[in-house]
């Protein structure tokens, strides 16, 4: 009986959650400028989200999201993996302070990386365009690749590194050859952890976009919930974008699941 | 001497020391900088004192708290009996269920609320204060749940037996044990969500059609019309809202509880 309730719970609660979601991938399958309207099946948007046309600067943004988020996430993942072996080997002061400043973009609202980033690029004098944003992406992503690399350097038994250089080993084939494969599932969640970050950014963004005509999707649909009119193809868009991240999660815990029942059978 | 350098490896964190410096330290004394000082760039507190001086801005400011706090007690009220029967094993054993909850996080922010406002034209719910709510609620509410899941589950089960043991009643049992050991949970969880939400800006616009403004707003509003200024000054003071609230919750000691969701 309480399993009941506590179930109901779950799911009445889910179902609030998703009741946005399940009408907009729902509309998306009409041709209705206007949300809530039905005018029969068709995949009308579907097409014309995909085939360009008139107002398709929404491909250009999503293109935008996907080469900004993936250029950040490279950078910073080869920057704070280098960076979180030059702390691993840090002591004291200089250590704090480096570890200080990596934890105040974790910490600080988006509006405030933001505005600051902002007031850097107009202080310098830099015109704000794409380069901008992939810098302003790469600082606050980096943080968390030497977030989720420290905790694999510390597991690393220190010794091997000094064997390799012992037997002959260059510092850099040590690092090649050692260190990375150590380190590689950190680097590989920092990765994709600073991509979906990169990919997710609205705030930061829309402070360092400067208006040159560059729009991801955050500042896209942004701007074009503002003209008040949503563009119907934006229906069809979350609706992939939806299913994606779901079945991208599912294989994630599927796998995982996997492998953790292959280490209680070993 | 040179090759000393490269093979020293504490200084391989040199570049990213310096990356720091300029993208993270300098753009936040750039803030401190702007907010003392006028357009001429000669030092003054005229930014402050127009904050106070102005009505508009401080009910702003003091509404934008409330609604934090509002959003943040709801999402605790309805989060933790979430997260709670998620870490229950009598009362849910699926995995997939706590899948569900954390998947919105995923999710683009303004798509989320785009389909909030959907719902709410959908259901013909006028785009008002309650709108904002729900959909603040909407948006954060994952946010509180996983990392009281989280402390919940890492919790000592025993200790919970052995309240029942000694003849503690469930209620007692909960709000004696349960409760105070996931406390660590419940104050991250009100990071996660009062921190966001005292400082989004585009949400609250989009769900209310622009009738209801948040401190957010305010500052993004200042600094898109050029007054970088008194906008770097109402930065600086959600900066301190926010190490006062983090203040707080430090104190509770969270550290042990934060993990990535990957």
């Amino acid at each position: 009986m309480k399993k009941f309730f506590a179930q109901t719970y779950l799911w009445l609660l889910l179902a609030l959650l998703y009741a946005p979601i399940i009408i907009i991938a729902v509309f998306s399958f009409t041709e209705a400028k206007v949300l809530g309207n039905w005018t029969g099946f068709s995949t009308k948007l579907y097409t014309s989200l995909f085939s360009g046309g008139v107002r398709h600067s929404l491909l250009d943004a999503i293109e935008n999201t996907f080469t900004i988020a993936l250029i950040a996430a490279a950078v910073s993942t080869i920057l704070g993996s280098i960076a979180a072996i030059g702390i691993h080997n840090m002591r004291g002061r200089k250590r704090q302070a480096i570890t200080f400043l990596n934890n105040i973009p974790m910490l600080n609202p988006d509006i405030i990386t933001g505005i600051s980033l902002f007031l850097l690029f107009v202080s310098l004098g830099v015109t704000q365009g794409y380069m901008t944003v992939v810098l302003a992406h790469i600082a606050f992503c980096t943080p968390y690749v030497v977030l989720s690399v420290m905790p694999r350097l510390q597991q690393m038994n220190p010794n091997i590194y000094e064997a390799a250089l012992d037997l002959g080993a260059t510092p850099f084939q040590t690092l090649r050859k050692v260190i990375i494969p150590e380190i590689r599932p950190g680097m590989i969640s920092g990765f994709i952890l600073a991509f979906t970050l990169s990919i997710d950014d609205f705030a930061v963004t829309i402070f360092t976009i400067g208006n040159q005509g560059l729009e991801t999707l955050s500042t896209f649909i942004y701007a074009d919930a503002r003209k008040g009119g949503l563009t119907p193809e934006l229906r069809p868009l979350s609706t992939i974008i939806f299913v994606t991240v779901l079945l991208l999660l599912i294989i994630i815990n599927v796998r995982a699941r996997r492998a953790a029942r292959k280490q209680e059978n070993i | 001497m040179k090759f000393n350098i490269f093979t020293r490896r504490s200084s391989w964190a040199l570049p990213y020391a310096l990356f720091l410096g300029f993208f993270v330290a300098l753009p936040l004394i750039l803030i401190v900088i702007f907010a003392f000082t006028d357009n001429q760039g000669v030092f003054s507190l005229q930014n402050f004192v127009k904050f106070v001086t102005q009505p508009e801005a401080v009910n702003t400011f003091i509404y934008s708290i409330g609604i934090a706090l509002v959003t943040t007690f709801l999402c605790i009220l309805l989060g933790y009996p979430a997260a709670y029967i998620l870490s229950n094993r009598n009362l849910n054993r699926s995995q997939t269920t706590v899948m569900l909850f954390i998947l919105p996080m995923w999710i683009n922010i303004l798509v989320r609320t785009l389909a909030t406002v959907a719902l709410f034209d959908f259901a013909h719910i006028p785009l008002g204060e309650g709108a904002l709510i729900f959909g603040m609620v909407y948006n954060f509410l994952p946010f509180m749940i996983y990392p009281i899941y989280n402390t919940l589950q890492k919790m000592d089960h025993s200790l919970i037996e052995a309240a029942e043991d000694l003849g503690a009643k469930p209620s007692t049992v909960f709000w004696k044990v349960t409760v105070p050991l996931s406390m660590p949970g419940i104050t991250s969880g009100i990071m996660m969500v009062f921190m966001p939400t005292i400082s989004t800006f585009a949400i609250a616009e989009l769900l209310t059609m622009n009738n209801i403004k948040l401190f957010g707003t305010t500052i993004q509003e200042n600094i898109n019309n050029g007054m970088w200024n008194y906008g770097a000054a109402l930065s600086l003071i959600m900066l301190v809202i926010i190490g006062i609230t983090s203040l707080f919750s430090d104190s509770e000691e969270q550290s042990q509880n934060e993990g990535g969701i990957i």
